[in-house]
């Protein structure tokens, strides 16, 4: 009987001192900025800043190795919210990322569609709707216009089609003024 | 004990008994994390890490602490020392890369509750396994379980677009599944002559 105390006891006070132990000297520092730039950003791993997806563009932004105007999903908005959280100028999209595109939405040509669900799963948004050898459409309200979805298709048969402007979704433009630098 | 010997355990836990197929232990992460291939190969990973580690340690408890007329407390003791090594082991994984930990990371607290996990250890101890007999035990053990595992993955994600009655989609062709492998892997017992 005090054997058995003793031995669980023992136990319990070794593996818990391990673990106290290792807790102390293996501690990793979750970089804070990284999640928070994380969050800004529209997850939708689509790769258009060049980075694998939104994360590893965070952990670039937070190193330096990265600007802050290389995501157009996040559109300028996004841009916006990252010079405010890094206390950096904001910055229009830059030459060397992707041209700001007009907002569009990925189309299935419904006709051509011979339903393989390869492009079910590139979606990162899952904004398309199908199953094995049935017709996929795609979602407009879900679509973030990524174009992940275009590359996998074997009949080529998804367009990107531009979204009409509409009283629903009219949105008032940022204006924008290039800076002149005056001189005194 | 000579190589042979040893030889004779791996193909045993891999093939022979395998501890999922021949056993049946484990059954929750074989039907719980076998939906996708990539899954399946992170959690095989983990567990074979996890599981040779753990009945080296719990060979030492048992042996050098416990002894025989402690025995009773063999179970708990063997159920602690598995979730310090699995805590312990994501801390280090965490700390020491942390590529290996994005890939193996939510599996490692599964592992917890791997049945497989206390039934290595348990089946060590019955089968009265010394230290070396008992890591290649756990290690044959984890890399059957891996097998199994990735094997049943691969098998579902073809069942996942095939054309078959609703009345099996889902769990049930899984089952069956699972039951037609075993049958398939009881085939290797007729591999070793007594």
């Amino acid at each position: 009987m005090i054997a058995a105390i003793l031995v669980m006891a023992l136990l319990g006070v070794l593996l818990g001192s391990i673990l106290g132990y290792s807790a102390v000297r293996f501690h990793v520092e979750d970089d804070p900025i990284v999640e928070q730039i994380d969050a800004i950003l529209p997850q939708t791993q689509c790769g258009q800043c060049g980075f694998p997806g939104c994360r590893p563009y965070a952990e670039a932004i937070a190193s330096g190795a990265a600007d802050i105007n290389r995501c157009p999903p996040g559109g300028e908005a996004g841009i916006h919210k990252l010079a405010e959280l890094l206390g950096v100028e904001f910055k229009p999209f830059g030459d060397d990322a992707a041209p700001a595109k007009p907002k569009s939405v990925a189309r299935i040509d419904e006709n051509t569609c011979i339903g393989c669900t390869l492009c079910l799963q590139a979606c990162p948004v899952d904004a398309i709707l199908g199953a094995a050898k049935q017709m996929h459409t795609v979602i407009d309200a879900e679509c973030t216009g990524c174009e992940l979805c275009i590359a996998p298709c074997p009949v080529d048969c998804i367009t990107m089609v531009p979204v009409a402007e509409t009283v629903s979704n009219w949105r008032w433009k940022y204006p924008v003024t290039p800076l002149v630098q005056v001189h005194h | 004990m000579d190589i042979k010997g040893y030889l004779l355990i791996l193909v045993g836990t891999v093939l022979v008994n395998n501890i999922v197929l021949a056993k049946i232990l484990g059954m929750c992460p074989f039907f719980g994390v076998s939906k996708k291939l990539e899954t399946a190969v992170g959690m095989g990973a983990a567990t074979t890490f996890v599981l040779t580690l753990g009945s080296g340690t719990s060979y030492l408890i048992d042996h050098y602490l416990l002894g025989t007329h402690l025995a009773y407390l063999r179970t708990i003791s063997f159920i602690v020392v598995i979730a310090g090594i699995v805590n312990f082991t994501e801390m280090f994984v965490r700390w020491a890369s942390p590529v290996l930990f994005r890939v193996l990371g939510i599996y490692l607290p599964l592992i917890t509750s791997n049945c497989a996990v206390l039934g290595i250890p348990l089946l060590n101890v019955q089968g009265q396994h010394d230290f070396i007999q008992s890591l290649l035990f756990g290690f044959g053990g984890s890399v059957g379980f891996s097998l199994a595992l990735v094997l049943f993955a691969g098998l579902r994600e073809r069942l996942e677009g095939a054309d078959m009655p609703v009345i099996f989609r889902g769990t049930s062709i899984a089952m069956i599944t699972a039951g037609i492998m075993s049958l398939a892997f009881m085939g290797f017992a007729g591999m070793v002559k007594p």
